[in-house]
């Protein structure tokens, strides 16, 4: 605790803990009013978010660690919310638990509690479980853990009242919590307290620290971490304990059975289960969602769905957009000719710069409005675990770990995400191969590419109604495309400089929960799409005038531009682009999603056309430009490998800490990207010289 | 119920259940099943089969948890039984 003198505030610290898919992003956003994005799965919070509430004279400042089953330290994760909670001594550690599978729950809880008792837990998610006729007992539950029990509903408010309160005076000290010991037997208690006489006074936690001890390996660290002089007397008292315990090989274990025959006692003392079979919803839903005839389609259809309702969703809002931009587009022309405005300076200003953030708004943010929500549904409906379930051999059989699916499907959404995600996988070598892959996912600012030149090129022979359809079924093609290189590249990597077996897979499958339709859309628009389309913006700009300079310069009569397209032109040719989309593809590194924006406008400065309106005139401005079917297809394999973005390189760097890998993360899509191009260019034109 | 000899885990199918005897070897992977309150004495179903036949869900302890074959073949159990639908 600190006094901010200024304000006349406690300040204390908190801390949020508890197990993956209990609502705990839920309950942090509740409390703070922040606005993280909550998921049904596992390794949803990878980053430690921190927040602030007040409650009377005081200010909490609370961090949301991520969900953890254990205190193990066998993953990233784990070591940060044990470090967060041994080592950061906060004035009160709210551990939030699933009211609906509380057993479980109680495993973190009884290890929590005994490194500290300064815990509040929050039994979130009630009225799932009242549904579920779960009807927990929470003051009994809160007698035998000796701290507060606050039964809440955090989607819809309710307890968090209490929950500050008790937060609040487990932190000031007003509620006295009692430490309620595990009982490890007679000779794992001697042993301990043996050690405990010998450690210094003052120590917090000083019994988890003991019992810490009792374990052979990593002692010194231990010591060194928690800043314990490593005394003779403590030399002394840990021997002894050694040979007391001598007969047994692992203590550790020992410790976790007791804690959980402990969880088992407690949760058959405080919860009555009115309807034994209360999860037999979630049962015939996954029969149909795993099972071996329909798993699969499934999978495919809803993808297909997500991307049909996108296609056709976005078609309208996007045609309007443009129209709209069209209009001020000309409005100021008009304004500009009425001031006698410099030709040059009006080119650079409507052409560049507006009629770049034109396209980027009318041609990219539909979709990416569209797309965004609908994968959010389904990540808070807990479908994306049963995918990593059915595809989980696959990854196996390329000796990655399952949860590489999972960070996979994040990586849909974004890279940057996708690659922080992967602290979820435990062994470094997974991890790294996750990573490295993750870009194959084509993310949410390159969706909208892979639309616009389906629905503009590919689909647009086929008659309306069908057309989404088929423009949706090439997505899923292209997406199946996406996961199986991924799965090749994880099993050239694990072949080759990333050696080894695939470790073990421990992947909970939590309860389907009805996602909150209206909140979620609501969330992840205005978080989510109009934070990504910020960023593409701020690009856009100083890129569109760039651009529009760089073709309004003529030297002995040609623009600047077309020197630099005409340069790379010949190499881009040999995979199947032109010279102008590779400029677009390297310009487009701070944000891919002004890529074909910027493809456009330099297509748009060499020709007589200035503005497109719809899909149809996409179409014949590309056409125009040399575009082919074969184009058409080299830009969307070229769109879904190449170099990652600079945010995602950035956070691939701050992940490893490593130059030699970041370069080889920038690397590696890029070139599979080039090889895949250059092999469909050829073969196509083989194919056609042939016929 | 009867009792059976020892079985690996991943021998089980889909509905039936068993009580696990020993954990695997492996600390990490021990570790990892025991946080998830599996221990000697808890009594675990299968509820699930991947599409490829590989991993399988497993339910104990009020929750569903994947594991691969080769993780479950490491895990024994002592009795099997079919459940009640």
């Amino acid at each position: 605790m600190s006094i901010d003198t200024k304000k006349q505030y406690r300040i204390f610290s908190a801390v949020l803990a508890g197990n993956p898919n209990v609502g705990k992003s839920t309950v942090f956003n509740a409390l703070t009013g922040m606005k993280q994005h909550t998921g049904n799965w596992p390794g949803k919070t990878v980053v430690t978010a921190e927040g602030h509430f007040r409650y009377k004279d005081s200010e909490f400042v609370l961090t949301d660690l991520p969900g953890t089953y254990s205190l193990n330290a066998d993953s990233p994760d784990e070591e940060a919310a044990k470090e967060a909670i041994l080592y950061g001594h906060p004035d009160c550690i709210i551990v939030v638990a699933d009211a609906s599978s509380l057993e479980r729950n109680l495993n973190l809880i009884l290890h929590i509690l005994e490194i500290s008792s300064k815990a509040v837990v929050c039994l979130n998610l009630i009225d799932e479980a009242h549904k579920k006729k779960i009807i927990p007992d929470s003051r009994k539950l809160s007698l035998m853990l000796g701290v507060p029990v606050i039964t809440a509903a955090a989607r819809s408010g309710k307890g968090l009242d209490k929950l500050t309160a008790a937060a609040y005076g487990v932190a000031c000290g007003s509620i006295k919590t009692t430490e309620v010991k595990n009982n490890y037997g007679t000779d794992t208690e001697t042993a301990a307290d043996t050690i405990i006489n010998a450690l210094p006074e003052g120590l917090n936690s000083k019994r988890f620290i003991s019992l810490e001890l009792l374990n052979k390996q990593n002692r010194t660290e231990f010591l060194e971490k928690n800043n314990i002089l490593f005394t003779p007397e403590l030399k002394n008292a840990i021997e002894k304990a050694d040979k007391i315990l001598s007969e047994y090989d692992d203590i550790e274990y020992i410790r976790s059975q007791t804690i959980v025959k402990r969880s088992e006692e407690i949760y058959n003392a405080c919860v009555y289960l009115e309807n034994k079979s209360y999860n037999k919803r979630d049962r015939s839903i996954d029969k149909i969602m795993t099972s071996k005839r329909t798993g699969i389609p499934i999978m495919l259809l809803l993808l297909a769905i997500v991307f049909y309702i996108t296609i056709v969703g976005a078609n309208y809002p996007s045609q309007w957009l443009a129209q709209l931009f069209v209009l001020v587009e000309d409005k100021l022309r008009e304004l500009f000719s009425m001031w006698n405005a410099n030709e040059f300076i009006s080119r650079i200003f409507i052409d560049g710069m507006v009629g770049t953030l034109g396209s980027v708004v009318s041609v990219m943010l539909p979709p990416m409005a569209v797309f965004f929500p609908l994968f959010s549904l389904l990540e808070d409906s807990g479908y994306l675990p049963r995918v990593a379930f059915n595809l989980d051999k696959y990854f196996y059989r390329s000796g990655t770990h399952g949860k590489q699916a999972l960070t996979m499907m994040m990586g849909f959404g974004c890279n940057a995400c996708g690659i922080t995600g992967c602290r979820i996988i435990e062994t470094e070598r997974e991890r790294r191969i996750a990573a490295l892959t993750n870009n194959f996912s084509p993310c949410n600012g390159r969706f909208p590419t892979l639309i616009a030149i389906i629905s503009a090129f590919l689909v647009c022979g086929i008659p309306s109604p069908l057309r989404s359809f088929a423009g949706a079924a090439m997505l899923v093609g292209v997406i199946i495309l996406s996961i199986f290189i991924s799965l090749a590249i994880s099993k050239l990597l694990s072949l080759t400089i990333l050696k080894g077996e695939p470790s073990s897979l421990v992947l909970e499958l939590p309860p389907y929960r009805r996602p909150q339709f209206f909140r979620t859309i609501v969330r992840s628009l205005a978080d989510k799409t109009l934070s990504v389309l910020g960023r593409a913006v701020i690009v856009a700009i100083p890129a569109g005038i760039i651009i529009s300079l760089l073709a309004n310069t003529f030297i002995s009569g040609k623009s600047i531009i077309s020197y630099v397209t005409n340069f790379i032109d010949p190499f881009a040719q040999i995979i199947g682009l032109d010279g102008v989309l590779l400029t677009a593809f390297i310009l487009g590194f701070p944000a891919n999603e002004i890529v074909l924006p910027i493809a456009l406008m330099i297509y748009l400065s060499n020709g007589t056309m200035t503005d497109y309106e719809s899909l149809e005139q996409l179409h014949s401005i590309l056409t125009a430009n040399g575009w082919t079917t074969i184009t058409a297809i080299c830009a969307m394999i070229f769109t879904v490998m190449h170099f990652p973005c600079s945010t995602a390189c950035l956070t691939f760097y701050k992940e490893t800490k490593s130059i030699k890998w970041t370069i080889a993360a920038f690397l590696l899509p890029t070139l599979c990207g080039i090889i895949c191009c250059l092999l469909v260019n050829t073969i196509c034109h083989c194919l056609m010289i042939l016929l | 119920m009867r009792a059976t000899p020892l079985i690996p885990l991943d021998a089980l199918d889909t509905g039936e259940c068993g009580t696990i005897c020993t954990l695997p070897d492996n600390p990490e992977l021990r570790r990892r099943l025991t946080a998830l309150g599996l221990i000697p004495g808890t009594k675990i179903t299968v509820v699930n089969i991947s599409p490829a036949g590989d991993p399988k869900a497993y339910f104990f302890r009020g929750s569903l948890i994947a594991l691969r074959h080769k993780d479950a073949q490491k895990i024994l159990i002592k009795n099997r039984w079919a459940v009640e639908q």
